[in-house]
C-alpha cells in the first residue's frame, strides 16, 4: 500500500478535479462564481445532499438504505393529504416527519432485531414506502398549501439564502460533529470494520443501528418536505429514482460500500464535484441525461482507478526486486 | 420425518410454500372477482410474468455469485429499442437475426460489467449503479429521444405474443410464455447437473475455498454478468413484441421488480443458495398479485404497499424459519454419519 500520496488521499484527487471543474465553469461563464448562481447551484440538488449526509453514516456503519427517496414521497403526501383533510398545516408537516421516523424505525428493526440485510429490508421499503404514499394521494397532484410553507422552498429567507441551504449547512456539522468529534461516530466506524467484534465488546449494536435508520427516515422526510415546498404541489411519484443519485454522490466522496471507512469531508467535496460538473455541463448544453451518464462513470471510475493503480504499482514493484 | 428429511431439501419446502401460496392467492382473487378464472386472465398474468422471468434467470445467477445487476432494466431498454430500429429500418430482416441481435447486445452490455466487476475489482453495486445510469443515457442520445411504433414494424412481430403455440384445455400457452419457460428449464437443469452451472454455487457459497480450489473464480462472475446480459437481451426482443411501441424510457424501473422476483423466489441475496425454478415462482407470485389487484374493486394503488410487504415477510421467513429447517436437517445428517461410523466396530 506505499501508492503515491495524492492517490492515497481521495479527498486531494476530488478537490484536484473540483478546482479543474470550477475553473473550467469560470472560464465558460464570467457569472458562474456569483452569489446567485452559487445559490442555485445548490438549490437545484438540495433536498438529494441533505440526504447523502445522513447516507453517510449508513453506509460507513456497513449497511445500505434503498428506501430513503419513497421516504421523501411518503412523508410529502402524509403531509398534503392531512392538510386537505383539513388539518392545520404545521400538524401535518409533524406528522409527516413522524411518518418519515416509523417508516425508517421499520426498517431498522428488521435490520438490527431481526438481522435481515438491509439490501432486501430496504428494497421492500422502497416499494411498499412509495405503494403507501400512492394509496394516499392516489392519481391526484395535490397544491394550495399556504403561502409560508412555498416559501420556505422557494424564496430566499436569510439574505440571499433559501432555508433549505441554511438546513443543509446545519445539518452537515452535525453530522460532521457526531461522525468526527463523538464516541457514537466512532462505533460507527467500528461497526462498520467488524460488527461481530462490536458486538463482544458491549458496543449497543442493535441500538446504534435502528438509531441510524430512524435518524435516516427522518431526514429523508424533512427533505421530501423541503422538496414539496421547492415544487409547490405534491404527486404520488415524486422524487422517485432519487436514491440513486444520493447513493452516487455517498460512494464518489470516497466512502467503501463495504463500510468501515470514509469521511464527511469527501462527502462535501462529492457534493461540489456532482453541483458543479452538473451546471458546467448545463452551461455547456449538455442535457441531464448525458450528465447522468457522466455522474455514472465518475462514480465507477472513482473506485476502477484506485484498484488499477494498484494494480499497475505492484506490478512495478515486482519487476524492480 | 426421517424420510421426508432423506428426499426433500429445505430449499425444496420453501419453493413449495410460495407454491402453495400462489395457489391461495388464485384462489382468493377467484372468489373475490367474477369470471376470474378465464383463458384471458391466465394470458395477461402470463404475459406479464413471461418477461421478468427471463431476467430473473440470469439476475439469479449474478446474484448466486454473491453480486447484483441492477443495470438489467436499462439493458432492457437499450436492446428493445435497437432491435424495434433495426427491424423498421430493415423490414425483411428474419426473426432469429432480430433476437440473435437484441441477445448480442445485450450479451456485450453484459461482459462491460462483468469485467468491471471481476477484473477491475470494483464492486458489483457500484458498476451497475453506474451502467443503469450509462446505459440509459446511451439509449436517449443514440435515439434522439424518437419512438419506435408498433405501425413501423413487421406484421410476423406484432402477432408474436397472440401465437398460440399449444392449448391445454381452454388455456392457449403463447409463445412468449412458452419461450420463458423452455429458458427456465435449461438453466434449471445447467445449475442443478452441469459442472458450469455448480460453480455459480460454489463461488457464492465460499469465495476464498472456490478459489483454492482451483476454480477460475473472475470468470464465473464474468459469465453470470454476460449470461444476465444475454437473458436481458433477449427479454428487449420480447419486450419489443409485446409492447411495439418503444420509447426511452421502456422498462425503466424493470430490475426492481427482478431482483424483487429473485428475492421472493427464495434465491439468498448473501449469494450461493436458490434456485432459477425459485426465481420463476417469485416472478409469478408477483405477475400474479400485479395482474388482479388492477381486477378488484379497492384501488389499484395497494399493489406497490402488498409488494413491499410480500418481500419482506419472504426475506423474514428465509432467516427465520428456513435456517431453523437447516439446523434441523443438518442435525439429523450428524446423526446418520455417526451411526453408519460407529456400525462397523460394533459388528466384528
Amino acid at each position: 500500500m506505499t501508492l503515491p500520496l495524492a492517490l492515497r488521499r481521495w479527498e486531494m484527487l476530488l478537490l484536484a478535479l473540483l478546482i479543474l471543474i470550477s475553473a473550467l465553469n469560470v472560464a465558460w461563464s464570467p457569472f458562474y462564481l456569483g452569489v446567485g448562481n452559487v445559490v442555485n447551484l445548490f438549490q437545484l440538488e438540495i433536498e438529494k445532499i441533505i440526504v447523502a449526509l445522513v447516507m453517510t453514516l449508513i453506509i460507513i456503519n456497513g449497511e445500505i438504505d434503498l428506501s430513503v427517496a419513497s421516504v421523501m414521497g411518503l412523508a410529502a403526501c402524509v403531509a398534503a393529504y392531512l392538510f386537505h383533510a383539513g388539518w392545520p398545516m404545521p400538524w401535518a408537516l409533524a406528522a409527516a416527519l413522524a411518518s418519515g421516523a416509523a417508516a425508517g424505525a421499520f426498517n431498522g428493526f428488521w435490520v438490527a432485531y431481526v438481522g435481515l440485510p438491509s439490501l432486501a429490508v430496504t428494497l421492500a421499503g422502497l416499494i411498499g414506502y412509495r405503494g403507501i404514499a400512492r394509496i394516499l394521494v392516489e392519481d391526484r397532484a395535490y397544491g394550495g398549501f399556504p403561502a409560508w410553507f412555498n416559501a420556505i422552498g422557494q424564496q430566499p429567507q436569510v439574505g440571499p439564502l433559501t432555508v433549505s441551504i441554511i438546513i443543509f449547512a446545519v445539518l452537515f456539522a452535525l453530522m460532521a460533529l457526531v461522525l468526527h468529534g463523538s464516541a457514537l461516530g466512532r462505533l460507527v466506524y467500528v461497526m462498520g470494520n467488524n460488527v461481530a467484534a462490536a458486538r463482544y465488546s458491549g458496543v449497543r449494536v442493535r441500538r446504534i443501528k435502528l438509531l441510524l435508520f430512524t435518524a435516516s427516515g427522518t431526514i429523508a422526510a424533512l427533505a421530501g418536505l423541503l422538496y414539496a415546498a421547492r415544487l409547490g404541489s405534491v404527486r404520488g411519484d415524486m422524487a422517485v429514482g432519487f436514491e440513486l443519485d444520493i447513493i452516487t454522490i455517498v460512494l464518489l466522496g470516497g466512502v467503501s460500500i463495504f463500510g468501515g471507512s470514509g469521511n464527511l469531508v469527501g462527502v462535501g467535496l462529492s457534493i461540489l464535484v456532482i453541483l458543479n460538473l452538473r451546471n458546467g455541463m448545463g452551461l455547456a448544453d449538455i442535457t441531464g441525461n448525458t450528465q447522468t451518464s457522466v455522474i455514472g462513470a465518475l462514480l465507477i471510475l472513482s473506485v476502477l482507478a484506485p484498484n488499477m493503480a494498484q494494480t499497475l504499482h505492484t506490478k512495478w514493484k515486482g519487476r524492480e526486486t | 420425518m426421517r424420510w421426508l428429511q432423506r428426499n426433500i431439501r429445505p430449499e425444496q419446502i420453501r419453493e413449495l410454500s410460495l407454491l402453495l401460496l400462489i395457489v391461495v392467492a388464485v384462489l382468493f382473487f377467484g372468489a373475490m372477482i367474477d369470471g376470474y378464472y378465464t383463458s384471458r386472465t391466465f394470458n395477461r398474468i402470463a404475459a406479464s410474468v413471461a418477461i421478468i422471468t427471463v431476467v430473473a434467470v440470469g439476475q439469479t445467477l449474478v446474484v448466486l455469485t454473491r453480486n447484483i445487476d441492477l443495470s438489467v432494466g436499462s439493458i432492457v431498454g437499450c436492446t428493445a429499442y435497437f432491435a424495434g430500429a433495426t427491424l423498421a429500418a430493415r423490414q425483411g430482416l428474419p426473426p432469429l437475426v432480430t433476437v440473435l441481435i437484441a441477445v448480442a447486445l445485450g450479451t456485450v452490455m453484459g461482459a462491460v460489467n462483468g469485467v468491471l466487476v471481476a477484473w477491475g475489482r470494483v464492486p458489483s453495486i457500484i458498476v451497475t449503479l453506474g451502467s443503469l445510469a450509462i446505459y440509459r443515457g446511451i439509449l436517449i442520445d443514440y435515439s434522439g429521444a424518437k419512438t419506435v411504433t408498433t405501425g413501423s414494424l413487421p406484421a410476423w412481430l406484432i402477432d408474436l405474443p397472440r401465437l398460440t403455440v399449444f392449448s391445454i384445455g381452454n388455456l392457449d400457452i403463447r409463445a412468449l410464455f412458452a419461450l420463458a419457460v423452455v429458458v427456465v428449464v435449461l438453466f434449471q437443469i445447467a445449475t442443478s447437473y452441469l459442472n458450469a452451472g455448480r460453480q455459480f454455487y460454489a463461488m457464492g457459497s465460499n469465495p476464498e475455498a472456490a478459489h483454492l480450489i482451483g476454480l477460475p473464480t473472475r470468470r464465473i462472475v464474468f459469465s453470470a454478468f454476460v449470461l444476465s446480459g444475454a437473458m436481458s437481451g433477449l427479454a428487449g426482443f420480447m419486450y419489443l413484441a409485446r409492447f411495439g411501441n418503444i420509447t426511452v424510457e421502456a422498462a425503466r424501473g424493470l430490475e426492481l421488480q427482478v431482483v424483487a422476483a429473485v428475492v421472493v423466489g427464495g434465491v439468498n441475496i448473501f449469494g450461493g443458495s436458490g434456485t432459477v425454478f425459485g426465481a420463476m415462482l417469485g416472478a409469478v407470485m408477483i405477475g400474479t398479485l400485479e395482474q388482479s389487484l388492477l381486477r378488484l374493486d379497492i384501488s389499484e394503488f395497494w399493489r406497490d404497499a402488498i409488494l413491499g410487504l410480500l418481500i419482506l415477510l419472504a426475506v423474514a421467513s428465509d432467516a427465520v424459519i428456513l435456517d431453523r429447517l437447516r439446523a434441523l436437517w443438518a442435525r439429523t445428517d450428524l446423526k446418520i454419519v455417526t451411526r453408519a461410523a460407529a456400525e462397523p466396530e460394533a459388528t466384528p
